[in-house]
């Protein structure tokens, strides 16, 4: 009963941050100087009357909050509007995108949490000796070291080993299956690695503080009175407690990684959603704008929605 | 002297690592300030054809960009606008975080629910592609960096200080102000902001290295202010002008490395001093 009320109150708290950055998305746009119209299509040639149909088309005839209805109304439809510098729809181009970013993100996003793991793991083990030190400290410097730098110190350190930018070889000739796998592939392998790096530290910090609260538990002490062995313990007494923590963190962090993906796709020009930002931003491409911020946003929603439903279902402890 | 020894005390509390956090800080804020003196050219002069993109050397301890100009002097003008950001955006922030965190915790009730939906928005919501549109519609500049990134990274503020807020209201010292008639402004200053003001203190340290982040990238990314230089800027102008293809490491790796410092210092310090003040937080960092 207490677990139903609590679903219905998180979900009834997420649909109002919902509507609340719908409204944000709107307004911040809105704070652009001038015409909407003007600023989208600046081309002095276009007809005033082209311009006068467009206007009724976005719905910019009205008042600021008949326009604000007609935002909300066509989102909820899926309209997202039209980018300027493609010429095609918002929802179309981030989708596309979208795919490709998920190929770098899932593979970095695997590697850094089981190696951000070991790390914590080792750390937390080893605590106050050398191993927890350097373990710590190495976390510490991944965690403050910005993704496009170590970008840019990959692309100067390995340039010529591994091709450094885009998704695949312009002018392969007839690849064959194999071929274009390998390729992407080998285009994948600096920007995954960097993002590996720069999340990483991140993971090992939060499972080495959990890991060190879970060990000084009385429970632990009653496993050791037990008489069962180190790793034992460690692995099906501590860990599973332990764990907690880290798959929130994760589950946040999926939210967050699409907008985290600008620097690295920028840096190694990897055509994502990143990418897409970053030439959307300097062609002043408004509504491709509009339409990523959104779509990041609700993701990163979503995710902070699940980590909590997640978290209460495993931990009964949070619901209270 | 009553401050001094206070400062003294905190300091000796201190473990290794946030003593060393403490030290860089200080160093990077004396190069902030004395950049000018210890700047050996005017890092806006550019240079003869002969002097672009020169490995280190007798003239150039650390070589030239791509126009000549001296990486060395550019990376030591860059700290003043790299750290007054941070510092400038991490005040804006937190006394925007303190005071909706008071508010919340202290009022209750539908002023708290409203105030947390709010936060909760700026904390869902991915940091880095908001600063990044809202400088973009608002235009490159100084003021509007340091403005987008201080109005929007204060939410983690105002959950601890609401939290802290929350518990200290109940105590018995605030209550008997209560029964005593005080007013809410009164009881809010003389008698919760004095006890929430260390936790501010060690949020401040590490909102400033979030901040440096944050300008770092939004610089890096073209949406700097075009007439400072920062160390994200230096950047900016070594990632399009293909420094790292010609491997001018002198020219790439110094602002990293100032940054990933100024980040790494701010981070460590402030932990330690969270670590000092407030005791019951310990993070074993």
């Amino acid at each position: 009963m207490k677990r139903k009320r609590y679903y219905i109150v998180r979900l009834a708290q997420s649909l109002i941050t919902l509507w609340l950055i719908l409204t944000l998305n709107f307004f911040l746009f809105r704070l652009l100087p001038g015409d909407p119209i003007r600023l989208l299509f600046s081309d002095p040639r276009i007809p005033l009357e082209t311009l006068e149909g467009l206007r009724t088309q976005f719905g910019l005839d009205g008042t600021l909050w008949q326009q604000y209805g007609f935002y909300l109304l066509n989102t909820l439809k899926g309209e997202l509007g039209t980018s300027f510098v493609y010429n095609t729809p918002v929802s179309k181009l981030l989708a596309e995108r979208l795919v490709n970013t998920v190929i770098l993100l899932f593979p970095a996003t695997v590697l850094s949490i089981l190696l951000g793991c070991v790390f914590g793991i080792v750390a937390a083990v080893r605590y106050g000796r050398a191993s927890d030190f350097i373990a710590l400290s190495l976390s510490q410097l991944l965690w403050a070291t910005p993704a496009f730098w170590l970008g840019l110190l990959f692309m100067m350190f390995a340039g010529g080993l591994l091709p450094l930018s885009g998704m695949v070889t312009a002018g392969l000739s007839a690849p064959s299956l194999w071929e274009r796998a390998l390729d992407l592939g080998r285009h994948l392998l600096m920007p995954m690695i960097t993002l590996t790096l720069v999340m990483l530290g991140q993971y090992a910090i939060v499972m080495r503080n959990s890991l060190l609260d879970v060990l000084t538990e009385n429970y632990m002490l009653t496993a050791k009175a037990k008489g069962l062995n180190g790793l034992r313990r460690l692995f099906s007494h501590a860990l599973p407690n332990a764990v907690l923590p880290v798959i929130t963190l994760a589950a946040i962090n999926l939210g967050l990684l699409i907008g985290g993906a600008i620097q690295t796709e920028t840096v190694f020009t990897w055509p994502g959603v990143g990418r897409l930002v970053f030439e959307a931003l300097l062609q002043r491409d408004y509504p491709v704008l509009q339409g990523a911020f959104l779509v990041i946003s609700v993701c990163a929603l979503l995710a902070n929605l699940a980590a909590d439903l997640l978290y209460s279902a495993v931990d009964p402890r949070v619901r209270a | 002297m009553k401050w001094f020894t206070s400062i003294f005390n905190v300091v000796k509390a201190l473990n290794i690592k946030g003593l060393t956090g403490l030290i860089l800080l200080t160093l990077l804020l004396l190069i902030a300030v004395f950049a000018p003196l210890l700047a050996p050219y005017d890092p806006r002069a550019m240079g003869e054809p002969e002097d672009i993109l020169q490995p280190p050397g007798r003239d150039h301890f650390l070589g030239t960009d791509e126009v000549g100009r001296d990486v060395f002097s550019l990376i030591l003008y860059g700290a003043r606008i790299s750290l007054l950001v941070g510092f400038a955006a991490a005040f804006l922030s937190i006394i925007i975080g303190t005071v909706i965190g008071l508010t919340a915790g202290y009022f209750g009730g539908w002023v708290d629910d409203l105030l947390m939906r709010l936060t909760d928005l700026f904390v869902v919501i991915p940091r880095l592609p908001l600063v990044l549109i809202t400088v973009a519609v608002l235009g490159p500049s100084l003021l509007n960096t340091i403005v987008v990134i201080g109005i929007l990274i204060w939410a983690g503020t105002a959950r601890i200080i609401r939290v802290q807020t929350l518990s200290l209201k109940e105590r018995q010292f605030v209550e008997r102000a209560r029964s005593l008639g005080a007013r809410h402004l009164h009881i809010v200053r003389r008698h919760i902001l004095p006890n929430v003001l260390p936790l501010v203190f060690a949020n401040t340290v590490l909102i400033i290295a979030t901040a440096i982040y944050l300008e770092s990238t939004v610089s890096f990314l073209g949406l700097g202010d075009p007439t400072h230089i920062s160390w994200g800027m230096i950047l900016h102008y070594a990632f399009t002008n293909a420094a790292m293809v010609y491997g001018a490491y002198w020219y790439v790796l110094p602002p990293g490395v100032m940054i990933v410092l100024a980040v790494l210092s701010f981070t460590i310090s402030g932990y330690a001093l969270d670590e000092v003040l407030n005791p019951k937080l310990r993070r074993r960092i």
